[in-house]
This record gives C-alpha cells, structure tokens and sequence, in this order.
C-alpha cells in the first residue's frame, strides 16, 4: 500500500542474509579465520545501535547527533557493577537499558523542545557531556577505560564467556530488536512518529500532542542503543568513555544513511558496507580515513538516499533496502 | 579565598572565552547566513594551528607566522566553499553534517599525512614567553593576555564591520532574511564565498593563539568545536553579540567551575563527596547552563529577528 | 453568557508594531455557516491560526463552547471539536491519502502509545477514513501518495482530514483557493452537504459561494471587523461597499 514502511529488499535476500549471518562462525571455523566472528559480531551490535537510531532518523525525522552516549552508558552498566564483582546479566542489561532510557528521557525532554540544527546540536551537546562525565570518574577509570574481567552472567542459563554463544546471543539479539522495530513503526505510534517527520504542524491541528509521542520514541531508540552498549561492553571486555564520543555518532548517522534511513533493513546494510569498507581500507593504508571521508562526501553530494539512493541513481528499479 | 588565583583565573575563563567567540563567530555567521551546519570548522582552526607552526619554523617570528597563516586558513577555506560546501547549499541539515563530517575525516588523516602524528609545538619570542606580576604574589603570562586583547581586538571589529558597513548590514540582513538580500541584487555566491573565508580564518586565528600554549595537534577541534556549538545554541543561532556574550560565559562557568567547583560544594557537604563529584559536576556544568537557557529561550538568548 | 458557539472577544495580534487583529470580536453561533471575507492581508489566516491554537493573541479571549480556550494548545482544541483546514495545503505528503485521514481519525480514536498491531490495516481506523473520502468524493485515490495528487483534490483531501476528527466546528481557509470553475463547484455542494450538521467558519474569496452558502457574514479590513449581518445587511452595507466589495457586487 504505502512505500513508507515496506522495506524494498525482496524477502528472500533478508533471509540471506541472515541465514549467512548465523552461518558464519561455521564458516569462519572451516576457513580457520576466528577474527571473521569478531568482525561480525561487532558489525552486529553496531547495526542494533543504528537499527535504534533510524527508529527517530530515519522514521522520525529526527537528526540526534549523540546516539554513541547511549553505547557508552550501556557500555558501563556492564562494566560498572563488573567492577563490584556483580555479573548478573539480567540486572547488567536491565540497568543498561533503564539509564539509556532516563538520560534520554532528560536530554530529549529538553533537546525536542527545539528543531533542525538546534537539535543536531544539542543532542550532540548533551552527547558529550555524557562522554565529559565518564571522562571526570576517576573511580572508573576515567579516560584510560575500565576492563572488564567477566563477561555478563544469565544464571547459569547461558554462557556468554564463550565467543559463539555471545555471538548467537548477538545475532538474536539484532533479529528481536529489527522485529520490535518493525512493530512499532507499523503500530499507531508508529504512524504518528512518520505523521510528525512529514508533517508535525498537522499532526497538531488533527489532535496530537507530537512533542510526547517523539519523546516517548527517542526514549526507545536510546534504550535500543543502551542495550547495544551492553553488548558492546561484553564484547569488547574493555570500555572507555571514547566510545561515546561524537565522532561515533556522526558514524552511526552514516551507517544509517548509507544504507537508507527509514527502511527496516537499509542500517544493517549500511553498517556492513560501513565496517567492511573500514577494514578493508585501514588494511591498504594507515591513510585509510581520508579516502572514506571523501567517499562520504561524494555519496551525500551526488547520492540522496543512500546506497539505496545510489541504486536508483545507476538507474536500477528498486534499490536495496530503502524507500522505493 | 585566594583573590589573587581567583582572578588568574577569572582571566583564564575570559581566555577561554575569547577562543570560543573566534571559533564560534564564523559558526554563527555560516549558519546564519548560509544556514549550512559546518562540523569541519573545527578542522579549519586546526589548519590554522599547523599553518602558523610551519610559517613559524620558517620564518623564526612568531609574529610573522600568524600574519602569513592568516591568509592562508581563509584561501583554504575559500577552496573548501568553492569545491565542496556550495555544492551543498541545497541540501538538508543532514548532508550538511554528514558531508562535512566526511571532511574533518580528510583534514585529520591530511595532517597525519603531512605533519606526521605527533603534535608540532610554536615556540614564542621571549617578549611574550614571560610573565606579569599580578597581586599577592602570582604571575600571569603574557601571551594569555595577548589572546585576550586579540580577542577583543577582533570582537571589537567585528561589531563595528557588521553594525556600521554595507557588508555588515547585507550580512545583518541575510542572517534574518536571506530572500531579501538576494532581491537586493547582491552577489550571494560571493557574499557566502567571502562569510565562509572570513569564518576559516577567524577559526584559524584562535588556533594560532592557543597552539603556542597546547601546540598544534590532530583532532585539536574536534572537542572544542561542540563547546563552541554549545556556544552559538546559547547565543542564539546568527548572532556575533550572542556568540560574544555566550562564549564569555561558557568560558567563564567552565573554568570557574573546574577550579573552584569543589570549594563551593565543600559548603553544602562532605569534603569527601564534595572532591568525588565536583569534576564530573563542572565537566556538565556548561551543558547544564544550555538546556537551562534553551527551558526558557528555545532560540538562545539573541535570536536574530526573523527567520 | 452570551448564547454564541464560538465567542471571539477584544482578540489582538501584533507583528512587529501592526495589528494583524485589531480587537476582534466575533460571535458564531450553532449550526450556522458564518463567513468572512475580506482583502488580501486583512488578517483571516491569521484569526483562524488563533483560533486554532497554532498562533497565540498577544490579547483578548476565545471561548468555545462555553469553555475559555485562549491559551489551549492546538491539539487539544481539536480534541475539543475544532477542526481547521489550511490555505496553503498542509498535508503529510509522503503517506497515502487514505493514511492523512486515518491519522485524523487515529487522533481522536484514544491515545496512540499502542506499538505493537498494525495501524494500516485496522477498520476502526481505516473505515472512518474512507467515509470521510467518500464525503468529497476522493474515495477512489486513497491508495495515492498525497504528494501525487492535484491541487484541487489536495484541497479535498483538507477538507477530508477535518471532517475525519468529526468535529463540531469547522475553520475553513479559503477552501476553494486556486480550483477550477467545476472543483469550486463540487467544493461548495460539500459545504452544502455539511450546512446544519456542523458549525462552520468560512473564509473564502468567491463571493457568489459566500453568498449562496453563508448565514451570516463578517467583513475584516486591516484586522478590524467592520461589519457583521447577513448576505442582505451585508450586500447593503455603506461602509462595506466603500471598503472592500466596490465594484464586485455591484
Ligand atoms: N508570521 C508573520 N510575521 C509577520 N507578519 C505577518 C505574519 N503572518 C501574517 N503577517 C501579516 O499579517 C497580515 C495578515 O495576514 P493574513 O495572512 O492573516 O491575511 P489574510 O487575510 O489571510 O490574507 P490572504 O487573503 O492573502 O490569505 C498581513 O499583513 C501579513 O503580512
Ligand atoms: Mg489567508
């Protein structure tokens, strides 16, 4: 019916690619490249994070320049009752996504009230201030990071210390978060979030108060990242504020973009093409960010839209996991 | 209280302040104007940095160095208006922030290049590598008070060029209603070309000034581009008074703040939890100054008329 | 208590030093179609914005339905039974146009934090809608993107939103603004339909449709209502003729 929420990839390709996903520790074993699991596990959890962001970029409309706080923050709710000897998962995740929620709550209360560049600004602002104050607890490390000796501990349920469960727990985790997702953009609250992106000054004629509704949905999309933070930090096993800092979000708006915002699957696509173009790149020369930033520039000067976009400027029909 | 390192640093913070109108003037006028969102200002104050150390260690005058380094930061930013940011005019706030994200990219890795990784330091002749004597016993360098004075020098100007000159008034003007300087007949590719220019090399300006005291390094704008963000949200997007008035206070609340911080808190508790909290309270502190203004001035303090 | 549905009193708004309303007072009462017109820049969008909730008056008071409402956001005005449509079109042109209305009808249909069924498919949503299509006569586009459609079936679609909030009163900016000969045609037979069902608040240039259609009329100069009556009072109104309508109804 509506081009708005149909995610263009034809069915089969995402189940591809998942299928290829879930296959791959197999495959990494077979070609004996144990680093291949590594890789995609973190090309995973950063797809999480950018799944969350597009819930307000893509389907929202809303520009937040700070999403990489929220990694941060859940990045240390692991680490820091780690630092306690307290590794009880559940209570690790539940934290992770409680805080990202109520920090979002806050800078979102405040950040909404304003529009365009203001927003980028601010929401990039109160990014860095997240990332100032992990910087200032000399208790945790401050900027030299905090390692964490174990990883989260789900009662005996499951055992993440071993990189195939984490990574499966990972895959999981992206499948759940792109089914939420998919709901809620499909929902009501779904329709008012894309109403007020097209058009807010009407959504408030007809009835809504907007303001709430994008503020209940950046609380979402922080926990989405929160979460992706505690996965991050199980992964890693050493966290510093540095995560969190902007440069990090300006990459999650990337992969967002890349892969065509406001499509369910367009922030996976972009965040492999983002991680694999990184490692292929920073294999060939140390230089390897000026080529990538220059990519960057040519694909928002020539392309709008993405990768997607970019398919419909080589003149293909339909492109890969956007708009139409 | 120790008046005389209460003032020292009460000069601090009008230094620090000083940086942020020079950085965040070109921001303002940009976005004003252009209404383009530049991340890669920050690149450009950095340019400027490892401009002026290079022209330092070729010509030996510290002096010398700014002057030629001046020109050059705005060339180099005229260049970038030119090749990338006029292709971006008709695009939206996002392309602006990914393109030019894109491009602190390439600065940083072009200075990695060609400086090498390591930071350059820019010596000072001993005229301003020395101290003055201020009360009870402190000193305070010269060079500190030589940024203040150039900062006001330039905030000085500033205010008469754009208060009191045809430029300044086309630039009052476009910053409130750009359709109408276009019907005015004005050259708008020019006037953007030139606001960009004199943007870069104000930005530039303020990398000379502090690099002498942290030397010119990679990535160097990239935290103090926020604070100067900060900066133009509390001054209001558009507006040099608002970027002045706001970068002194940034400047002054966030070196206040990291250095008496505790001292205040030490009246309300603990000496204890008054040390634990202090640093990462006045590390928030200037955060917390913007969502306070921004509660009840969404537009900042100064929000040039109409938009 | 004076018996008016909408009671506009002493309303005053300023931009930049010139009153856009100048101490409006306006009375429209139940079920009637109460017009105004008046020249270019007289102040009509401006009152309606006001009335509306999307401008606030520097001064005076709005009460509706018996209820202060002077400074009550937009949103709940029309939650309240307020309904606008918009001069220059205002519609989410990336949805269908059966999605702009089914949004109108979510709005009033409860509050929206449910994320979990499917809103698009839903007949408590999408069947209210339709009717609100069919009622003028855009039943056959719904599956269209908004932004495809032509100027006149965008004004439709307007029309088509404000009816979906079922509201009890209508604020219509000149709904026939840039339509052709027969699409004013088909737009004043709608108002026709909706006559006696629901309060209306016209604003609209096309003289021969205000005078078929309205009960009474105002006549807005330089933010002022100089005068209220109507079609006859109004057609044999001095001032009226010397200010505004001259050689028009001549
Ligand atoms: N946001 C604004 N800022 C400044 N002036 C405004 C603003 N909105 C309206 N005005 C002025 O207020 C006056 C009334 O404008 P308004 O749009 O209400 O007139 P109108 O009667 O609807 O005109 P039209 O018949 O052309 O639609 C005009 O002089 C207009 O220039
Ligand atoms: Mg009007």
């Amino acid at each position: 019916m509506t081009s708005l929420f149909r995610t263009g990839l034809p069915a089969f390709v995402m189940v591809a690619g998942l299928g290829f996903l879930a296959l791959l520790p197999v495959l990494a074993e077979w070609v004996d490249n144990i680093f291949l699991i590594d890789l995609f596990m973190r090309l995973m959890i950063l797809s999480i994070a950018a799944v969350g962001l597009n819930l307000i970029l893509g389907y929202g409309g809303m520009v937040s320049f700070g999403h990489a706080a929220y990694l941060v923050i859940g990045a240390y709710a692991v680490g820091i009752p780690a630092y306690y000897d307290i590794y009880d998962g559940f209570l690790q995740f539940a934290i992770a996504i409680v805080a990202s929620a109520a920090v979002a709550l806050v800078t979102g209360a405040i950040a909404l009230r304003t529009k365009g560049v203001y927003f980028i600004m601010i929401t990039m602002a109160f990014a860095q201030m997240v990332y100032f104050t992990f910087v200032s607890i000399e208790e945790y490390g401050a900027d030299d990071g905090l390692t964490i000796n174990m990883r989260s501990e789900f009662a005996g349920l499951l055992d993440i210390e071993d990189n195939f469960t984490l990574y499966y727990f990972v895959l999981v985790s992206l499948i759940a978060v792109l089914g939420l997702v998919y709901r809620i953009v499909h929902s009501r609250f779904g329709m008012v979030i894309s109403g007020a992106k097209g058009n807010e000054r009407r959504m408030q004629a007809i009835g809504f108060p907007t303001y709430r509704y994008r503020l209940v949905c950046y609380v979402i999309s922080g926990a989405i990242c929160g979460y992706a933070g505690a996965l991050l930090g199980n992964f890693t096993n050493f966290i510093t504020p540095e995560m969190g800092d902007w440069v990090h979000s300006g990459e999650l708006i990337f992969m967002v973009v890349l892969g065509g915002a406001g499509s369910l699957f367009g922030p996976v696509l972009g965040t492999a093409v983002f991680i694999l173009l990184e490692e292929y790149l920073s294999r060939l020369t140390q230089y390897w960010h000026f080529p990538f930033g220059a990519m960057l520039i040519l694909v928002v000067i020539f392309t709008r839209g993405g990768i997607n976009g970019m398919f419909r400027w080589l003149g293909m029909k339909s492109g890969i996991g956007g708009r139409s | 209280m120790d008046w005389g390192l209460f003032t020292i640093q009460m000069l601090n913070g009008v230094q620090l302040g000083v940086l942020l109108f020079l950085l965040a003037a070109g921001l303002t006028l940009v976005f004003g104007i252009m209404d383009f969102v530049n991340l890669a200002h920050g690149s450009l104050y950095m340019m400027g940095a490892y401009f002026c150390a290079t022209l330092v260690q070729l010509t030996d005058s510290f002096v010398l160095g700014v002057i030629l380094a001046l020109p050059l930061t705005a060339l180099l930013g005229w260049i970038v208006e030119l090749i990338v940011v006029r292709a971006l005019y008709t695009h939206d706030h996002l392309d602006h922030v990914l393109a030019t994200f894109g491009m602190i990219l390439c600065f940083d890795t072009a200075v990695d290049f060609i400086w090498g990784p390591t930071g350059m330091a820019i010596p000072l002749p001993e005229v301003l590598d020395s101290h003055i004597d201020l009360f009870g016993g402190h000193t305070f360098p010269v060079f500190r008070i030589l940024i203040i004075s150039t900062g006001l020098a330039v905030a000085g100007f500033l205010y008469v060029m754009v208060s009191h000159t045809r430029i300044g008034m086309l630039i009052r003007a476009g910053a409130s209603n750009r359709t109408m300087v276009m019907a005015l007949g004005v050259d708008i590719g020019k006037l953007f070309a030139l606001v960009f220019a004199v943007g870069a090399a104000l930005a530039g300006l303020a990398g000379m000034l502090i690099a002498p005291i942290t030397e010119a390094s990679i990535g160097m704008g990239n935290e103090i581009i926020i604070v100067a963000f900060v900066v133009i949200i509390i001054g209001g997007i558009g507006s040099i008074k608002g970027a002045f008035v706001a970068a002194m206070l940034v400047g002054l609340i966030d070196t206040m703040g990291r250095s008496f911080l505790d001292q205040l808190l030490k009246v309300f508790m603990s000496s204890e939890s008054a040390e634990t909290s202090a640093p990462a309270l006045s590390a928030m502190a200037i955060y917390i100054l913007m969502a306070m203004v921004l509660a009840f001035r969404p537009q900042g303090l100064f929000p040039p008329k109409v938009r | 208590m004076s018996g008016a549905f909408l009671e506009v009193r002493n309303l005053y708004k300023s931009y930049g030093g010139i009153a856009a309303t100048d101490h409006v007072d306006l009375d429209v009462r139940q079920s009637e179609l109460h017009a105004i017109i008046g020249p270019n820049g007289a102040g009509k969008t401006t009152l309606i914005s006001q009335l509306s909730g999307e401008i606030d008056p520097d001064g005076g008071t709005i009460r509706f339905d018996g209820r202060d409402m002077t400074r009550t956001p937009a949103y709940k005005r029309s939650l309240l039974g307020l309904a606008r449509s918009f001069q220059i079109t205002s519609l989410m042109l990336d949805m269908t146009v059966l999605e702009n209305v089914a949004l109108a009808v979510q709005a009033h249909a409860g509050h929206s934090f449910r994320f979990w069924q499917a809103a698009r498919k839903d007949p408590a949503l999408t069947e209210p809608a339709m009717a609100a299509l069919e009622a003028v006569g855009l039943q056959d586009r719904a599956n269209d993107i908004a932004q495809a459609m032509s100027h006149g079936e965008h004004r439709q679609l307007e029309i088509a939103m404000a009816l979906a909030t079922n509201p009890v009163l209508l604020l219509l900016d000149e709904p026939m603004a840039g339509m052709g000969v027969e699409e004013s045609q088909r737009m004043v037979e709608i108002l026709r339909s909706l006559k006696g069902e629901k309060t209306m608040l016209l604003i609209e240039h096309d003289m021969d449709a205000v005078f078929a259609l309205a009960d009474r009329i105002s006549v807005l100069v330089y933010g002022r209502v100089i005068a209220t009556g109507t079609p006859e009072e109004i057609r044999g109104d001095e001032a009226v003729r010397r200010a505004y309508l001259g050689d028009e109804v001549a």
